[in-house]
């Protein structure tokens, strides 16, 4: 098998070191782990991970002032498997009504939404925001990347905003207060609110699905 | 079905070594970091706690390995506390490959220092860690283990470091730590209450029942234990077992 590259996009946003060490474990000996910033490095590579963390009007404007909204596009049209994490889905979406209302990347026509303060569980205990822990996928499509992930397999979320679950492009929901998108798909791209690195061990599959998904849905 | 509330180990480690012994069954070397992060996440710990006592600078560097060595190995959410004081310490343990951080005493000295950390690193990624001794009616930050006062109110610090932009709160009763009579369930209620991001509870878990009573009475997000799991008493698929038996979410 001829080398491969897979290059998670570092634009300033956070820990890449987690997930750069989750696909080193899944990946095969070709398949060549790179976190880099490097526009030519991001164009020659055969698959993107767009991570995300923190504030999306920061993440969105590093995307912009780096270009990095222009190489992602480049790499969707040209086919190349694209997973976006956390926030790197929420820039995925039209926009964000995170700091007073965020323009995203618009691949997929929805809204992101901070969850309710004072919310309570079936215990009336207290529904924290932001949403930390491990909680139940519900699975909405078979697709390449749920190859090995059942249904109510539990992942680990850190998040305050979420998208809305449109129907169209929802891969798979989750529950926390309101029912959103914990998974979402389209052609070649697919990104998660949940964090696959450290979800073992369905993130993991979700993960080593990935770095051998040919970008077909 | 829905969000499952934690259990975290947590191990004490100095210079590379994982103290105060740590008995599993099976293990070849029970001092050994990353064998004993294994051990728990493949027992099902939710998350793993790893607070450097390190006094020396050499040692710390022997930290960031081991922290290293985990990440490469477990994944699941990891934090690394002690000693953490700039943005660099911050920046140092995440390349490492831990997931969040934990800052104690260098937030008491400088609280800016949690608003620069989470802006600069996101809040998912700062955890405030609390240790509060009761003071008359109310609870008052302490240091050094418990033995410096601060005279500050623990609950109200609660909130201010919440407003700063913590993650999360570790809130360690220092009343109970090591006592195992279980937590201070009114100080942990109260904390839990006042602000909106997740609380772990930590210090005094003496049995599994603890655990529970922290969650169901203490209003905790998460629950921190480490000598009822080092020792052996417990294993962390036990401690969920109890608390699914107490109707807690549970991820098994």
């Amino acid at each position: 098998m001829s080398a491969t590259l897979l290059t998670v996009i570092d634009y300033g946003m956070g820990n890449l070191h987690s997930v750069a060490k989750a696909l080193e474990h899944v990946a095969p000996d070709n398949v060549h782990i790179e976190v880099t910033d490097n526009p030519e490095r991001i164009r020659e590579a055969d698959r993107i991970l767009l991570p995300g963390v923190g504030a999306i009007r920061d993440c969105m404007a590093e995307i912009r002032r780096q270009g990095v909204d222009r190489l992602v596009d480049e790499a969707i049209r040209d086919g190349k498997p694209l997973l976006g994490v956390c926030v790197g889905m929420q820039a995925l979406l039209a926009h964000s009504l995170e700091n007073n209302g965020i323009d995203c990347m618009n691949y997929f026509d929805g809204e992101v939404r901070r969850f309710r303060d004072g919310a309570v569980d079936a215990h009336g205990l207290p529904m924290k925001v932001p949403h930390m822990g491990w909680n139940n996928v519900e699975l909405k499509v078979d697709h390449p990347l749920l190859a090995g992930i059942n249904s109510g397999d539990r992942f680990y979320f850190v998040h305050s905003y979420y998208a809305d679950a449109h129907p169209e492009y929802t891969a798979a929901t989750c529950d926390y207060d309101a029912t959103f998108a914990a998974m979402i798909y389209r052609d070649n791209i697919f990104a998660t609110q949940c964090h696959p690195e450290k979800s073992f061990p369905a993130g993991l599959t979700l993960l080593n699905n990935f770095v051998r998904w040919n970008g077909q849905p | 079905m829905g969000l499952a509330k934690r259990i975290i180990p947590c191990l004490d480690v100095d210079a590379g070594r994982v103290v105060k012994g740590v008995n599993f069954v099976n293990i070849r070397d029970a001092g050994d970091p990353v064998e004993v992060a294994k051990r728990y996440n493949d027992q099902g710990a939710d998350e793993i706690t790893m607070l450097d006592i390190t006094a020396t600078h050499e040692g710390r560097d022997t930290m960031v390995d081991t922290v290293s060595a985990i990440a490469g190995q477990v994944f699941i959410p990891l934090t690394v506390g002690g000693g953490i004081r700039t943005l660099d310490d911050i920046r140092t343990m995440l390349n490492a490959g831990a997931d969040k951080v934990s800052i104690n005493s260098a937030a008491i000295k400088n609280p800016d220092f949690v608003r620069e950390a989470s802006q600069r690193f996101g809040a998912q990624c700062i955890v405030v860690a609390i240790d509060a001794k009761k003071v008359g009616d109310h609870w008052e930050i302490f240091t050094h283990g418990g033995r410096n006062a601060t005279g500050i109110n623990a609950v109200e610090w609660a909130k201010k470091m919440d407003d700063y932009g913590a993650g999360e709160i570790l809130l360690t009763s220092m009343d109970r730590d090591g006592v195992k009579t279980g937590f201070d369930i009114e100080l942990t209620r109260a904390v839990a209450d006042a602000v909106r991001v997740p609380v772990i509870a930590s210090g005094g878990v003496g049995n599994l029942q603890h655990l529970a009573d922290g969650v169901l009475e203490g209003h905790a997000d998460a629950v921190l234990a480490a000598s009822i799991f080092h020792f052996g008493e417990y294993s962390i698929r036990e401690a969920k077992t109890v608390m699914q038996e107490n109707g807690i979410e549970m991820r098994v």
